[in-house]
């Protein structure tokens, strides 16, 4: 008993009410988005909100399980956990349930799982697993390759699963590998490679090479002109002008046609107020008529009468917009980024490289999930189905976004002690 | 530990994270506070403001008998969507529609919103409604909208009352109060009283979902505001004596107008050929409007008000009047007469002569009025003819003549007493004289008058001296609630001791050995009143009359003319004599007279 108070002691309060506070929040907007007259308890289990307290529930348990796991199994275990998940999704691509579009649920009685969420901790765990091991070297080649592949094999078998946006995720843990020393340029390459993305899909793309031939022939002025640097700048142009020409290329004869609106509407080059541009116009109308003070609690039009699709999970912002308003939204902000930057901070206060690393994937995860869901719901990022975390409807997220949080708190709870 | 080294890199990480996270709140701040645009687009989309239509007011006569009331009919409405393909032969057995038809509508309205009611069966009476009633929760899609259609229980008085239409869209547009589809007054009272009888419209704010079903109301109906009725009209009608007239003036073209003197509201005020007033509503509507329209003998026209007639020699008082008031006869002055040898003007009938003004009256003399016109003409007083035109015009325009009286009904027309101008550019300035224009000593020539002008002026004469502009409503909304023309009285430039000269010189018309109406002359009651023939370019000239009784307390003052009927005395004055004897007495002794001026038929005249 002594060392199991000894356990909780060293648990991070602050971590547990920002999580409580989300997840609670979380759940009265819920009740809120689907609101139903003949069924007013939230304790209603024949409603999402119901259902919802049921997974809040199971998730404090699997919590909890989590903190009484002894630190070290997650790190021991960490390649098992990730081929255990690795396998579900491949499973899940043949014994699958399909579920709007996408082939990604295990239907279990009553309940569908969705081995993806899941694949979210297992990953990360792997990789801190692999990027703390004693032989790990950077700058060795194999070093380089090997966690990009544990990067890449979840998001590929999620992408077949016709999950783009679950799959995208997977990309926010290269947050961890700059963390841990990959050159800034190459995050920097990423960088450019979605601006320059960006403006091949805006504008017509000789245009676009004509303004980077310009700007690096301004460039070319205020550097040494010698063989050497110009030869770069030419192969700098080059590389951009066949990566401008490939992207628009791709996007006219890859992209889906429902992506491609997608990204057309995103861009402000289509406007389609009835298909793609629906979801993101009612969701900006249902936050923007919130204005500073909210409409009050249950008194949402947009949400309530159902302008919201998909309110009580990819939506769920939007009731957090309309009913309370500027006031709500910044304060539910607020949480998130003082929940990640908690994290990193505490991330930053670890002995063991696996828990460092750890710690830097739950952050980037939950901040790339907060990133794209809120930003798609206030029209500024593109229309990618990823739930926010801890505050969206539905079990499997809320399970999968606990246990990669408690996870971390388990290990930072052990992080005293001899590594 | 090489990751140590990359340590400040954390700084980089927070404060991308801590970006990012601010250029959200900022993107907050200005789709929530600063651009309002988006609280109105959520509005769009949840709020319906549903427009509750008032009934118009009624219109009552002046005995309380209703004119005018409003019959509940039924649109059948339908939101297409909701429809089940199923329930087609059913509901065309129902309303005894043809599948084609059915398919028709359905159309219509699916073109018009498959979402949002249209009119499906517009306008069903309450018999066929309560049939489809009981069945109708059985059709998916499909409700009953009530409506309210003007209704005419004695089909009476169409001019006057005028029907109501849609809206144009010019009227939308010029105004905040009206909307595509709703109706307005647009002719008779029911334009004039347009903003008394329409009522106040009610709106009641509903939400509805996605799909646009109607979830309730907005904030519990806080902003809700109900119908209120229009006002209803109080006439001065006499039902029984509109309808009477109607009947005399069968098949007839004409007009008769008849007015209280002491008040100036109009008892009867009909226009022949007139149409029953049952056939502007509704559905039927439409339809009727282009047959009477198209119909050569113009039933629409309001001959009332808009009718410009030659008075003829109803006219000869008001040319007596002004001679007397201006000095340049006396009720003794006597003119000589040849009868129809008479030069300029012939006389009509054989006579004693010299006559005097009552003499001249009661056996409507041309000549002794030419003279009359003439002594006008040529009053010392004056420096030229111009002046003393401008002088008579001034004195008959305060009888009425040649002006709007202000009534209130819509496109009262004022008749023609041309100002001197006219003559000073037909013939040149100063090149015409009373011999020139002498037509208008006896009503012809350039004058013309509407009957309501007539009788308008026969009611100065009852009234010696004033009138009230004649007005077919004489309250709104209460009995207690008096028109403005009841404190509008009009004081003519005549003095009594003169019009009282005209007057006994028209009480002889039926008084006297020789009068022209003597024929029609009633124990009980006495009448004055004058004849008119009015030669006109239509054909046969019009038999005019104007007349008021009992001479020593006027309780009606009328004026008939019936359109290319012959004498004053053979048409107009009988009817006229038989409206004062049905309106006095309520009941008509003369029935012989009464059937042959019924059964007259002149359409062809």
């Amino acid at each position: 008993m002594k060392e199991q108070k000894g356990i909780f002691r060293h648990i991070d309060r602050t971590l547990i009410l920002l999580y409580l506070a989300l997840v609670l929040i979380g759940w009265v907007n819920i009740y809120a988005a689907v609101y139903n007259d003949e069924h007013a308890s939230i304790f209603d289990l024949s409603q999402s909100y119901g259902k919802q307290m049921l997974w809040i529930v199971t998730s404090l348990v699997l919590g909890l399980m989590v903190i009484l796991t002894d630190a070290k199994f997650f790190n021991a275990f960490a390649y098992p956990i990730y081929g255990g998940t690795i396998l579900l999704l491949v499973v899940v691509l043949f014994a699958g349930k399909e579920i709007a579009g996408s082939k990604s649920w295990f239907q279990v009685g009553g309940f569908a799982l969705q081995p993806a969420e899941f694949a979210k901790f297992a990953t990360t765990l792997a990789l801190a697993h692999y990027l703390s091991a004693l032989d790990f070297d950077n700058r060795k080649r194999k070093s380089q390759i090997i966690p990009l592949f544990i990067l890449a094999l979840p998001a590929l078998l999620i992408l077949l699963q016709n999950d783009t946006g679950s799959a995208i995720v997977y990309a926010s843990l290269a947050l961890v590998l700059y963390r841990q020393g990959m050159p800034g340029s190459i995050l920097l390459l990423g960088v450019a490679v979605a601006i320059l993305s960006i403006m091949a899909l805006l504008f017509n793309p000789y245009i676009v090479i004509a303004v980077i031939g310009v700007l690096l022939l301004g460039f070319v002025f205020f550097i040494r002109r010698n063989m050497r640097n110009i030869l770069t700048v030419a192969g700098i142009f080059v590389v951009a002008s066949l990566f401008v020409q490939s992207v628009n290329y791709a996007f006219e004869n890859v992209l889906e046609l429902h992506q491609k609106t997608r990204i057309n509407v995103l861009l402000g080059k289509q406007i389609d107020l009835k298909g793609a541009g629906y979801n993101v116009n009612q969701s900006k109308i249902a936050i923007g008529s919130g204005g500073f003070w909210g409409k009050g609690f249950l008194n949402g039009t947009q949400t309530k009468f159902n302008f919201v699709p998909e309110q009580s999970t990819d939506f769920i912002f939007c009731t957090v917009g309309e009913e309370w308003g500027f006031v709500g939204s910044t304060i539910v902000i607020l949480l998130f980024l003082a929940l990640i930057v908690r994290i990193i901070l505490m991330a930053e206060r670890q002995r063991s490289d696996f828990s460092r690393v750890y710690g830097y994937g739950v952050a980037s995860i939950l901040f790339f999930h907060f990133f794209v869901n809120i930003g798609m719901t206030i029209g500024l990022m593109p229309v990618i189905g990823i739930p926010l975390p801890f505050f969206s409807y539905g079990g499997s997220s809320l399970w999968a976004f606990t246990i990669l949080l408690f996870i971390f708190i388990k290990q930072d709870s052990n992080r005293l002690q001899l590594v | 530990m090489a990751s140590r080294i990359y340590a400040d890199r954390k700084i980089v990480i927070i404060t991308t994270f801590l970006v990012i996270g601010f250029i959200y709140l900022i993107r907050l701040f200005y789709i929530q506070v600063i651009d309002r645009s988006y609280t109105l687009s959520a509005n769009n989309n949840v709020l319906r403001y549903v427009t509750q239509f008032p009934a118009r007011g009624l219109i009552y006569d002046r005995n309380g008998k209703l004119l005018v009331y409003n019959e509940a009919v039924y649109d059948l409405m339908v939101i297409p969507r909701q429809v089940k393909d199923g329930d087609t032969a059913e509901i065309c057995r129902l309303l005894g529609r043809t599948a084609e038809g059915y398919h028709e509508r359905m159309k219509k309205a699916r073109d018009y919103s498959p979402m949002l009611a249209s009119a499906f069966e517009k306008q069903i009476s309450k018999e066929t409604y309560g049939y489809i009633e009981e069945k109708l929760y059985r059709f998916r899609g499909f409700f009953v909208q009530p409506r309210t259609l003007r209704k005419y229980p004695m089909s009476i008085g169409a001019h006057l009352l005028g029907y109501i239409g849609e809206v144009t869209p010019v009227q939308v547009e010029k105004s905040d109060y009206y909307k595509q589809g709703d109706y307005i007054g647009i002719s008779g009272i029911e334009r004039a009283y347009e903003k008394e009888l329409r009522g106040i419209k009610g709106l009641k704010i509903r939400m509805v979902d996605v799909f646009n079903r109607d979830v309730g109301s907005f904030e519990n109906g806080r902003y809700d505001t109900s119908a209120v009725m229009g006002g209803d009209l109080y006439t001065g009608i006499d039902a029984d004596l509109q309808q009477y007239g109607e009947k005399l003036m069968a098949n007839k073209r004409g007009s008769i107008v008849a007015i209280d003197p002491a008040t100036g509201e109009i008892l009867c005020f009909l226009s022949s050929p007139g149409y029953d007033p049952n056939l502007l509503v509704g559905r039927v509507r439409g339809k009727n409007y282009g047959i009477l329209n198209n119909d050569p003998i113009k039933p629409l026209l309001n001959r009332a008000i808009m009718g410009q007639y030659p008075p003829g020699s109803t006219f000869k008082m008001a040319n007596d009047m002004v001679g007397l008031q201006m000095g340049v006869i006396t009720k003794n002055t006597r003119y000589s007469c040849q009868g129809p040898g008479s030069s300029p003007i012939k006389c009509t009938h054989n006579h004693v002569s010299p006559l005097d003004v009552y003499m001249a009256i009661q056996q409507s003399c041309n000549p002794f009025h030419w003279q009359v016109f003439r002594a006008i003409m040529s009053d010392p007083n004056y420096e030229n003819t111009k002046q003393r035109y401008d002088v008579w015009r001034k004195h008959l325009m305060s009888m009425g003549f040649g002006r709007l009286l202000n009534t209130d009904l819509a496109f009262e027309l004022k008749g023609n007493l041309p100002p001197s101008e006219v003559f000073d550019k037909i013939y040149g300035t100063g090149s015409w004289n009373s011999m020139t224009i002498r037509s208008l000593s006896i009503g012809q020539g350039e004058i013309l008058a509407t009957p309501l002008q007539l009788v308008n002026y026969a009611t100065l004469v009852a009234n010696r001296g004033f009138f009230y502009p004649p007005h077919v409503v004489r309250s709104v909304g209460n009995e207690k609630n008096k028109t403005k023309y009841s404190s509008q009285k009009n004081i003519s430039s005549i003095n009594v001791e003169y019009i009282d000269v005209v007057r006994q010189g028209m009480m002889e018309v039926f008084e006297g050995d020789h009068g022209t109406a003597r024929a029609f002359k009633l124990d009980s009651i006495t009448m004055a009143g004058k004849t008119g023939t009015a030669d006109n370019p239509h054909g046969k000239p019009h038999s005019n009359f104007i007349a008021f009784a009992p001479v020593d307390n006027p309780k009606i003052a009328i004026c008939v003319i019936v359109e290319n009927a012959g004498f004053g005395s053979t048409y107009a004055a009988p009817i006229a004599t038989l409206m004062i004897e049905k309106y006095i007495t309520r009941t008509v002794k003369r029935k012989d007279l009464e059937d042959q001026m019924i059964n007259a038929n002149l359409l062809n005249n």
